[in-house]
C-alpha cells in the first residue's frame, strides 16, 4: 500500500519538475530563438548566453532536485507505482504552472491534450 | 510552424527515446542497484550503451531548450510525448519488453493528446523586456508567420 510518505515524495518530484520546466521555459523566452541566435552570433555567444541566465541555472537545479527526489521516493516504494503517478501529475501541474506563471493561453485544447498524454503516460508507465 | 520547427521537435522525440533506451540497456548489463554494490555505480561510465545514452540525452536537452525558445512549454511537452511510444516501441523491438493491451490504450490516449495540442497554435505569450505577455491565439499564429519569414 502507498504510504504517505511516498505520496510526499511524489509530491515532491511533481513540484520540483514543474518548477525546473516552468524556469527554461521562462530562460528560453527571454533569450530568444536559440537557432535564430546561433546562426547570427555562433555557438559559443549562444553558449554563453544561456549559462549566464540565472534562471536558466535555477530551472537546471530545479530539474536535479527532480532527479534525486524519484531516486530517493523510489527506494521507498514501487516504480510501478512512482512512475506513473509522477509523470502524469506533472504533465497537469505543467498546464496549471503554465498558465499561472507563464501566462500561457492553456485553452480547451491543451488542456484535453494534457488530460489525455497525462492519463496515457499512467497506463504507458505501469 | 516550419518544416525547421517540426524537426527539432521530431529531434526532441528521437533523441529523448533513443537516449532512455540506451541507457536502459546500459543498466541491464550493470543488474540491479543494491545496497551491496552501489559504490561500483561509478562503473558504468564505461559501458558503452550508458554513454551513447548520456550522448543522447545531452542532445535532447539541447533540442528541447531550443523548442521552448519558440514554442509554450504547454504545446512542447504534449507534442513531444508521442517519445513515450516511440519508447515503448523500441523497448519492445530491442530490449525485448512486452506491451500488453493496457500500453496499447496508453498509446492510443497520448496519440490523441499530441493530436489535439498540434493542431493549435504554438506560442501564446509575447516576450517584452517587462515579462512575458499574452498574446491571442490568433495573433500568436500571425507573429509566428513573421518571425519565421524574418528567419528566412
Amino acid at each position: 500500500m502507498t504510504t504517505p510518505a511516498t505520496w510526499a515524495g511524489i509530491a515532491s518530484i511533481v513540484v520540483t519538475a514543474t518548477a525546473g520546466d516552468v524556469l527554461q521555459s521562462r530562460a528560453m523566452k527571454e533569450i530568444g530563438d536559440l537557432g535564430a541566435i546561433r546562426r547570427s552570433q555562433g555557438v559559443l555567444c549562444l553558449v554563453r548566453r544561456v549559462v549566464s541566465s540565472s534562471r536558466f541555472m535555477l530551472g537546471l537545479l530545479f530539474m536535479a532536485l527532480a532527479f534525486f527526489s524519484l531516486l530517493v521516493t523510489l527506494s521507498w516504494d514501487d516504480v510501478s507505482v512512482i512512475g506513473p503517478a509522477s509523470a502524469s501529475l506533472t504533465f497537469i501541474a505543467s498546464a496549471f504552472a503554465a498558465r499561472i506563471f507563464l501566462k500561457e493561453q492553456v485553452d480547451h485544447r491543451r488542456w484535453l491534450a494534457a488530460l489525455f498524454v497525462a492519463g496515457g503516460v499512467a497506463l504507458l508507465a505501469r | 510552424m516550419t518544416v525547421r520547427k517540426y524537426l527539432i521537435l521530431l529531434a526532441v522525440v528521437i533523441f529523448g527515446s533513443c537516449g532512455d533506451v540506451c541507457l536502459g540497456r546500459g543498466m541491464r548489463d550493470f543488474g540491479a542497484v543494491t545496497s551491496t554494490n552501489w559504490r561500483q555505480l561509478l562503473t558504468v561510465l564505461w559501458n558503452p550503451w550508458v554513454v551513447t545514452g548520456i550522448c543522447l540525452l545531452i542532445l535532447f536537452f539541447c533540442t528541447y531548450l531550443t523548442a521552448l525558445s519558440w514554442a509554450d512549454l504547454t504545446y512542447v511537452l504534449p507534442a513531444t510525448a508521442i517519445s513515450y511510444i516511440f519508447m515503448a516501441l523500441l523497448a519492445r523491438v530491442f530490449l525485448h519488453e512486452d506491451v500488453t493491451p493496457g500500453h496499447w490504450l496508453g498509446i492510443g490516449l497520448i496519440t490523441l493528446g499530441v493530436g489535439f495540442v498540434a493542431t493549435g497554435p504554438s506560442l501564446t505569450v509575447a516576450v517584452q523586456n517587462s515579462g512575458l505577455e499574452k498574446l491571442d491565439p490568433t495573433r500568436a499564429q500571425v507573429g509566428l508567420r513573421e518571425r519565421t519569414e524574418g528567419d528566412a
